[in-house]
Order: structure tokens, then C-alpha cells, then sequence
């Protein structure tokens, strides 16, 4: 005898498996053929696919990748933390409006907000006029490595900021209060009880930063002008102009796997902390 | 199980809902590259022949291909390049037109007829055509315009726009190097897509969409660009000019075919006759830019559209240029994974 619940589960996992599961055997069935005229009914198995990918040329797009996405990683790590224990040191009331402004920009579309950066880093835009009145003329600042990375930070910010704060929040301040009793010096509190408490909300919000960011193709393409392919843009690529979807979902299997890997880390790291709250993964 | 049956039956109710319009007029399935033609045009072409027009849009020559060859859908009028008609006559995909219910015809240049693709236009009937070409502020750029080797003049340094599509940027790089732009020797290729590599410090970006902008603030001196996007570029700016490089470019035509599995080709053939009436080719005209092979349409239009440049293409601009050919598909690999090292380049 089945009970309700077990049945209120049906639609979720049919969902999941139109949705996640049969594209993603889709894309593992694709990365092992070759079908170079692109038609149906033709094709071989093969790894070639795979080894094509070891190129040097692939590898080090892999590597800028990752490059990338680890200092938005960081970037982002840096001001979210701070303000996180800044918030949480508010009164209740202003905590929940200082993360509602905070997430207020994402209620507009994500390329609508890009396109507003390639306005404003452009030559005539408000952030050079305003660098030349300080004196910085010729700034340019559009299709820059940085600008790439500023839309990243930008963009994955709040998924940074929401689970380091909930994790703040958690932390029982009598905890705190007990470091402090026992002598611990407000370093000393910090670097053992605290952080490490909201290490769980850490590698939620890096991993929730690190894994779009690694893998995105339109911010390196509008903000760095196709001057600074990442391994996103070579997916999108073969998806869409070489016309090799075969290449494309090796690619994009090897992307995925590496990421699997490093999430696994991460597990490692947060250790059991990890079940303890803060986390969104 | 029953129930996951009653589950997928309730899901699909939409989809049959949606099935049965209660619509008795004709339908005509048209298949179109996205903004290349006027919705008016459309509205008025439904309103003269009572009929209901299915307009569905592509970005590429290979997505439509990939979509006709292997959907179920079928389509009445489709608006291929030129390569992309020849693979679609040889896989014996086309039908072939009736000419004498496109009675306006009469009215094409015949510099658009009876290209290679397609000889005696058996099966495409033209609907536009232009070049690839390089449009340049003429504030800001004071040499003469008049070959690719502008683009990698250090003069303009981070000024210079390059267009983003491998076929285009290569083919650049190979006609400026004096190869063709179909170029299938390895060792050639290879040559110009160092030069690419050579030239990517002085490139700004590689975009294909915000040109207009760019070279109206003035942040870009020049571009890459096809010519329909640089006459409408060039009729709100005085200060901009488009120019065909003496090396050579490439030229497009874009042509009506109709499916050999229309479901509707005597209505295919109406609607790509009246496309070619004066009026309506002007009209569109207007709203697409590039250039129009109905000859009478070009009077139709106001003066700035007879002086602008990137309309207008020469008899001897366009003689310079080449058609992409559908090149074999190992030849593609060797063109992809140059871009790609140009992509990758610092």
C-alpha cells in the first residue's frame, strides 16, 4: 500500500526524468559517436571525441577556465563574507531588508543586467567618463579580461552572500560568547569557533559561484568581446556553428565530471559540518 | 501505471488544445533567417489571399537544414544561401518552380540569376543579396579604405572590430592573404589564421551584434560587417561608410526554394511572387537593408537609400566577390579548430 506522499512524487520524478535524465543520456550516448555529416541513422562509436580533447589547445582553455571562475570565486568570497557578518549584526528587520536589496537585482534578467554592463564599462559609458574626471583617461575597460570577472562576481554574488549569511546566522552567539569567556581573544574566537562553524555556508556559496562561472559562455562573450574564449564558449561552439554536437558532449561530460570532482572535495573538506546548515547543495 | 498514463494524457491536453484553431483558411508554412522579413509585409499578404501565414524563424543555414531534414514539419517556402540550395538540390530535397506563376520575374536583376548554385534558377527564385564588406567612421579613419590589410593596421589599435563566425573572420584573413575564401589547403589556412593570431591585439572584440552601437559612440573605427546590417548602420550616420576591399569578399544570395513536401506550393508560389512586386520589395527593403535584386524597387526608395553604399553595391564590387561554397565536412574540421586557435590566442 502505497501512501499519498509516494504518489505526490510521481509528476516530480517524471519530471526529472523528461528534463534531467534522458538529456543527460542524451549528451553521454552523443560523446561516444561520430556522425561528422550530421545524419540520422549514421554514426560509429568512438573515444575520439575524448582524445581530440587532450589537445594542448583544449587543455589550456580548460585550465583559463578554471583560472576564471576560481578568482570570481574568490572576489565574490571576499566581499560576501564581510558583509554577511555585517548583516547578521543587524536588528532582525534590517537583515531582511539588506538581503532583499541585495537580491533585488536579480529579479531582472540576467542579460539584461549584462547588457547594461557592456553600456557602462563601454568608452562613452558612466564608469570611464567618471575614471577620466579622476584623472584616468583612456581607460578602456569593455572586452577586458576584468571586465569578464567583474560580470562573473557580479552575476554569482548573491548565491555567494545567501548561504554564508544563513550560516552566520546560525551559529548560537552563546557560543561565541562561551570563546570569549574561556579567554579567546577576538582573533582567536574568530579562526576557531566561527569560521569554522560557517564553513558549511563557504563551500555551499564557492560552489554555487564556482560552478556557473566555470562554466558560462555569455559573460565571457558580451563583456569580453569572444577575445577571452572560456571552455563554456567552445561547447556552445560546437553546438552551434561547427556544427559538431558529438565534440560538444564530450566536452561538456568532461566539464561535468571535473566538476563532480570538485564538489566531492569540497564535501571533504566541510567534513560533517557540512549537515549542519548553511548549505544549499 | 495507469496512472503515469493518466499523468502524461493530462500533460499533453495543451498540446491538442492548442492543435485545433478553428481557422478554415489556407496555410502556408514559411521557414525564414529571424528579422529578414517585414511582419507588415506578411499581414498584408495574409489579408490579399485570404490565407494564414505560419512564419517561423533560423539563425543559420545548418539549423534550418537540421530542422527540415529531420523534423516532421513540413514547410511551404524556406530561404536558403546559396551553398546551403546546392546541398538541398543535390540531397533532391527541392521542388521545382513553376515559372509561370512568378510572373514578376521580369522585374529581377539578372546579375541574381542563374548563379552556379542553381542554374536557370530550376529551383530558388532571389530574394536578397549582399557582401561582406568593412564599415568605417570617416572621422576617425583617415586612410583610404580599400583593402583588408586597414584591419590590421596597428594605426587603429583597439579600434577595430572583427566579425564573430569562423567562415567570415577566416575568410577574411585568407581573401586579404590573396587565397579564396573557400580555401581547402591545410598549409593556407593555417597561414591565415596566424595572421588572425598577429592581428587579435589590435582587435577590440569579435562581436556579430553590437556594431551599431560601437561605431556610434565612436568606440570602434571600423568593422567587419555584412552589408545589409551597415546600410542600416550607415542611414542613421552620416559619418559612416562601407567599403568592399579590392582583394575581394564574399557575396551571399539569398534564395525562395519550396520543399519537395510542401504541403501548399501553388500558395508557396503566390506568396514568393508577390515578395517580388516593387512595392512590397521596397517596403522590405526598409525594414531589412540589404540589397534587393527587384530592380523597379530601388527607384522606390528615398535618396538616401539610392546614395547609400552599403545598398548600393557596385556591378564591379560584387564581381570581385566570392560565394562560400559547402565545403566537405573534414575541411570544416580544419577551419573550426583554426578559429579556434585564433579563439584561444592571447
Amino acid at each position: 500500500m502505497k501512501t499519498f506522499k509516494e504518489y505526490i512524487a510521481y509528476p516530480y520524478g517524471l519530471w526529472m526524468i523528461i528534463f534531467i535524465a534522458v538529456p543527460l543520456l542524451v549528451v553521454i550516448w552523443f560523446s561516444f559517436l561520430s556522425n561528422p555529416d550530421f545524419k540520422m541513422g549514421e554514426y560509429t562509436f568512438t573515444l575520439d571525441n575524448y582524445k581530440e580533447f587532450l589537445d594542448p589547445v583544449y587543455l589550456e582553455l580548460l585550465y583559463r577556465s578554471f583560472v576564471y571562475a576560481v578568482i570570481a570565486t574568490l572576489i565574490s568570497f571576499m566581499i560576501a563574507y564581510p558583509l554577511g557578518n555585517l548583516i547578521v549584526s543587524l536588528p532582525e528587520h534590517r537583515q531582511n531588508l539588506m538581503i532583499v536589496l541585495m537580491i533585488l537585482p536579480m529579479w531582472v534578467n540576467f542579460l539584461l543586467r549584462t547588457y547594461a554592463w557592456m553600456v557602462l564599462l563601454s568608452g562613452s559609458g558612466l564608469v570611464v567618463k567618471f575614471l577620466g574626471l579622476l584623472g584616468f583617461t583612456d581607460a578602456t575597460l569593455l572586452y577586458t579580461q576584468s571586465a569578464v570577472i567583474l560580470g562573473m562576481v557580479y552575476n554569482f554574488f548573491p548565491y555567494m552572500l545567501l548561504p554564508i549569511y544563513t550560516s552566520l546566522k546560525k551559529i548560537d552567539p552563546d557560543l561565541l560568547r562561551a570563546a570569549t569567556d574561556l579567554g579567546a581573544n577576538h582573533f582567536q574566537m574568530f579562526v576557531k569557533v566561527k569560521f569554522p562553524l560557517s564553513l558549511p555556508g563557504i563551500v555551499s556559496g564557492c560552489m554555487m559561484v564556482f560552478m556557473p562561472a566555470v562554466s558560462t559562455f555569455v559573460i565571457s562573450n558580451l563583456l569580453g568581446g569572444g577575445k577571452y574564449m572560456l571552455i563554456g564558449n567552445l561547447i556552445e561552439q560546437q553546438f552551434l556553428t561547427a556544427n559538431n554536437w558529438n565534440f560538444g558532449s564530450a566536452i561538456s561530460m568532461v566539464l561535468m565530471t571535473i566538476i563532480f570532482l570538485v564538489l566531492g572535495i569540497a564535501r571533504l573538506i566541510a567534513g560533517k559540518e557540512i549537515d549542519t546548515g548553511g548549505q544549499i547543495l | 501505471m495507469k496512472k503515469i498514463l493518466l499523468i502524461l494524457a493530462v500533460l499533453c491536453l495543451p498540446l491538442m488544445l492548442g492543435g485545433c484553431a478553428s481557422d478554415d483558411r489556407a496555410v502556408l508554412n514559411v521557414y525564414n533567417w529571424g528579422d529578414y522579413m517585414d511582419p507588415a509585409i506578411i499581414a498584408q499578404f495574409e489579408k490579399e489571399y485570404n490565407c494564414r501565414v505560419n512564419y517561423e524563424t533560423y539563425t543559420s543555414n545548418e539549423d534550418m537544414y537540421v530542422k527540415v531534414k529531420n523534423s516532421s514539419d513540413t514547410y511551404d517556402v524556406l530561404v536558403p544561401s546559396d551553398y546551403m540550395i546546392e546541398r538541398l538540390i543535390k540531397e533532391d530535397m527541392l521542388r521545382l518552380i513553376n515559372k509561370e506563376n512568378i510572373t514578376n520575374l521580369a522585374n529581377i536583376d539578372s546579375t541574381a540569376l542563374n548563379l552556379p548554385f542553381d542554374p536557370g534558377n530550376q529551383y530558388s527564385i532571389p530574394y536578397f543579396y549582399g557582401v561582406l564588406g568593412i564599415i568605417y567612421n570617416t572621422d576617425l579613419v583617415t586612410d583610404p579604405v580599400d583593402s583588408w590589410n586597414i584591419l590590421w593596421n596597428d594605426k587603429y589599435a583597439s579600434k577595430i572590430l572583427m566579425y564573430d563566425s569562423i567562415r567570415d573572420s577566416m575568410g577574411v584573413s585568407l581573401s586579404r592573404l590573396g587565397f579564396s575564401m573557400n580555401e581547402t589547403n591545410e598549409a593556407n589556412i593555417n597561414a591565415a589564421r596566424d595572421a588572425l593570431i598577429a592581428q587579435k591585439p589590435l582587435v577590440m572584440a569579435y562581436v556579430t551584434d553590437n556594431v551599431k552601437n560601437l561605431m556610434a559612440t565612436k568606440d570602434a573605427a571600423m568593422a567587419v560587417v555584412y552589408s545589409g546590417d551597415a546600410s542600416i548602420i550607415i542611414s542613421d550616420n552620416d559619418s559612416l561608410a562601407f567599403a568592399v576591399p579590392k582583394e575581394g569578399s564574399n557575396a551571399f544570395y539569398d534564395n525562395f526554394v519550396i520543399p519537395k513536401n510542401a504541403q501548399n506550393p501553388e500558395l508557396a508560389e503566390k506568396f514568393i511572387n508577390y515578395m517580388l512586386t516593387p512595392e512590397v520589395a521596397a517596403k522590405n527593403v526598409e525594414y531589412v537593408g540589404y540589397s534587393t535584386p527587384v530592380t523597379q524597387a530601388v527607384g522606390l526608395l528615398d535618396e538616401s537609400w539610392q546614395k547609400n553604399s552599403a545598398f548600393n553595391i557596385s556591378k564591379e564590387d560584387l564581381a570581385r566577390c566570392e560565394i562560400f561554397k559547402d565545403l566537405p565536412s573534414d575541411i570544416l574540421e580544419i577551419y573550426n579548430r583554426a578559429w579556434t586557435e585564433v579563439n584561444v590566442s592571447k
